[in-house]
């Protein structure tokens, strides 16, 4: 298992588009991955669930990645979040 | 006539028939007839052919209003794909023996529920767009078409909500503009109004006696006329035909360079009073700010603007202008311009008195504050600094002397700054007479023909009486602006003007032929100063 945090700088956080976004970006791993805020958290390839996390701006995430390929996973996860949150 | 009020999404005016947008509901029988196996195959193909809809959406989104709008299509199209609304409905399918369009009717107001329970007003709004992909998918279910529900004459558009999907299916040629019941200004099909240039009004608590009456919907004071009165209808009328007109301009203008028929070209820059009317400096496809009056964050306030709070407006400023000038103008407090913490004195003669400038060199802790706020928003975009009310070379080199203490404090600090043009306003009679050596000092002159005219001409504007005698022409005021280019340009600095003058459309060849650098006007007359531009041509001999 791995797992890191990552603090949100997009002013409106984690909305539809990079949500859906990330969702893609997800599915292109067999590991499952979980992003959790605040106690809640959610299967990063469920869209809907992920948006009802209402991640804002300045929020930490922890991203827990587990699975066959979670080396690559955990690297691709968190250059995605770099690039688009 | 009866008026409401609402929320404006776009300043324009709409003028015609009010029509009630009636969805179709479709009816969504719980009990099936048939086993669930074949509800499920069911909801699958709809499922299929609604993503197929989705996608012509995006496509005919992506032409009419552009990538960032048709996004949404796409966003639809990932939540019809999504794990936990696919399960709830078949779970309704499998458990309860429904309808397919049962259980995605109920599974939609289900998930928009939890949206709409949501803090944050951006995700309260996506529950529009999953109640919007579950009618799609139950309208395909039923056999529903959306139909004919904008008539055959264009009307104004009046509907509880509209979503995204419905918003972009309208036919533009019979759309003068909408008004709904719900939504938020933060919601998809606002932001498509925007773009498609609608009038809209949201929040509008409205009847169903109001179908087919004539009414004028105006953007500019949020609000909605119902049988408007004969006179309120033919002003409305007015405005609206002007606003075509500036549209017109403005479509025909827009990305054309300033330039007159013989080749000779001339910048166009936007004054502005705060950062919000950036958006407007943008749309009238200004090349730069001119003149930015940096006063606002001090006369909006009950006490001096902190450093960081000036830097924010600064470099929001400088960020949007992306690369294009800005140049701000420090503080101009006093004469008219009054704030109360400063604890300035009462003045016989405010306008020959303790102002601008002068307020600057003598509270230096104020003027760092700023100073420093925009040496830091340089890093952020093309930043100019321009000094008010200069009479002497004195108060440019001390000016200076206060800005490279600045620069050299922000340095030692690691902080990041641009290249900054420095330039002064000349606005005094003095300053024109000794401009040859305020040119050694600088990168750039502004002309603020206001100040010049009042001190040049000896005449208060804001008495009337005196309007007689004054003549914005006045050949003293033309002589003393030629004399400031030529001094400027002698120096290899650039000459702007950014009072009123410099809008006037008379005076524009005048500008031309002197040689004057740059014309920085208030945004609406940016296009139509471009159109006097492209008409001149200075080879012939005019005047």
């Amino acid at each position: 298992m791995k797992q890191f945090t990552y603090t949100i700088t997009d002013p409106v956080g984690i909305h539809a588009r990079p949500a859906g976004l990330l969702v893609k970006a997800a599915k292109a791993f067999s590991s499952a991955i979980t992003i959790e805020r605040n106690g809640k958290s959610a299967a990063a390839t469920k869209l809907m669930a992920l948006m009802s996390l209402g991640v804002k701006a300045g929020d930490t995430i922890t991203v827990t990645v587990e699975g066959t390929d979670e080396e690559a996973a955990a690297a691709g996860m968190e250059k995605f979040l770099q690039e688009n949150l | 006539m009866k008026v409401a009020t609402g929320k404006s999404i776009l300043k324009g005016i709409a003028i015609g028939p009010l029509r009630i947008y009636r969805k179709k509901a479709a009816e969504a029988r719980r009990a099936s007839v048939l086993s669930p196996a074949e509800e499920l195959a069911r909801f699958e193909s709809a499922r299929r052919e609604a993503q197929e809809q989705l996608g012509a959406l995006y496509d005919k989104a992506l032409d009419e209003v552009g990538e960032d709008n048709a996004a949404i299509f796409e966003i639809h199209q990932m939540m019809l794909d999504d794990e936990d609304y696919v399960d709830a409905v078949k779970s309704i399918i499998e458990t309860q023996g429904a309808t397919a369009e049962y259980a995605v009717s109920t599974t939609g107001e289900n998930f928009a529920a939890a949206f709409a329970a949501m803090e944050d007003s951006y995700m309260q709004a996506r529950s529009a767009d999953v109640k919007d992909i579950s009618r799609r998918v139950v309208n395909i279910l039923t056999g529903s078409e959306q139909g004919d529900v904008q008539g055959e004459e264009p009307a104004i558009l009046v509907a509880d909500d509209l979503t995204p999907s419905e918003t972009v299916q309208l036919d533009k040629s019979k759309l003068l503009g909408f008004i709904t019941r719900h939504g938020s200004s933060n919601s998809h099909t606002a932001i498509l109004a925007r773009t498609m240039n609608i009038p809209a009004l949201i929040g509008v608590d409205f009847d169903e006696s109001w179908d087919g009456r004539l009414a004028v919907l105006d953007g500019y004071n949020h609000c909605v006329y119902i049988d408007p009165a004969p006179e309120l209808l033919s002003a409305m009328e007015a405005k609206h035909r002007s606003d075509l007109e500036q549209e017109a301009l403005l479509q025909g203008l827009k990305k054309k360079p300033n330039v007159t028929l013989d080749g000779t070209e001339i910048q166009v820059y936007a004054n502005i009073g705060s950062a919000g009317d950036v958006g407007l400096v943008l749309q009238n496809d200004a090349q730069g700010i001119g003149l930015f009056r940096s006063e606002f964050l001090y006369l909006d306030g009950s006490d001096y603007p902190t450093e960081d709070q000036q830097f924010a407006v600064y470099k929001r400023v400088a960020e949007t202008m992306a690369g294009k000038k800005v140049v701000i103008r420090t503080l101009d407090i006093g004469a008219d311009k009054q704030a109360d913490y400063f604890g300035l004195d009462h003045e016989e003669n405010p306008a020959l008195g303790y102002r601008a400038i002068r307020i600057c060199l003598t509270r230096r802790d104020i003027f760092k504050q700023q100073l420093r706020a925009i040496l830091r928003a340089s890093a952020f975009g093309s930043v100019s600094i321009m000094f008010p009310m200069i009479i002497s070379v004195r108060e440019v080199r001390d000016a200076k002397e206060i800005l490279e203490e600045c620069r050299r404090e922000l340095k030692a600090q690691g902080a990041a700054m641009g290249e900054v043009e420095i330039g002064i306003m000349i606005e005094t009679p003095a300053a024109v007479m000794i401009a040859d050596e305020l040119a050694e000092e600088v990168d750039f002159f502004s002309l603020g023909t206001n100040d010049l005219s009042q001190y040049t001409l000896a005449i208060d504007r804001q008495n009337p009486k005196l309007d007689t005698f004054y003549d914005p022409h006045h050949p003293a005021i033309l002589r003393m602006i030629r004399m400031t280019v030529e001094a400027g340009h002698r120096h290899g600095c650039w000459v702007g003007i950014c009072g009123e003058l410099g809008a006037d459309p008379a005076l524009t060849e005048t500008f031309l032929r002197m040689g004057v650098d740059e014309l920085s006007v208030s945004p609406s007359a940016i296009l139509p100063l471009r159109k006097r531009i492209r008409s001149l041509d200075l080879t012939k001999s005019g005047e």
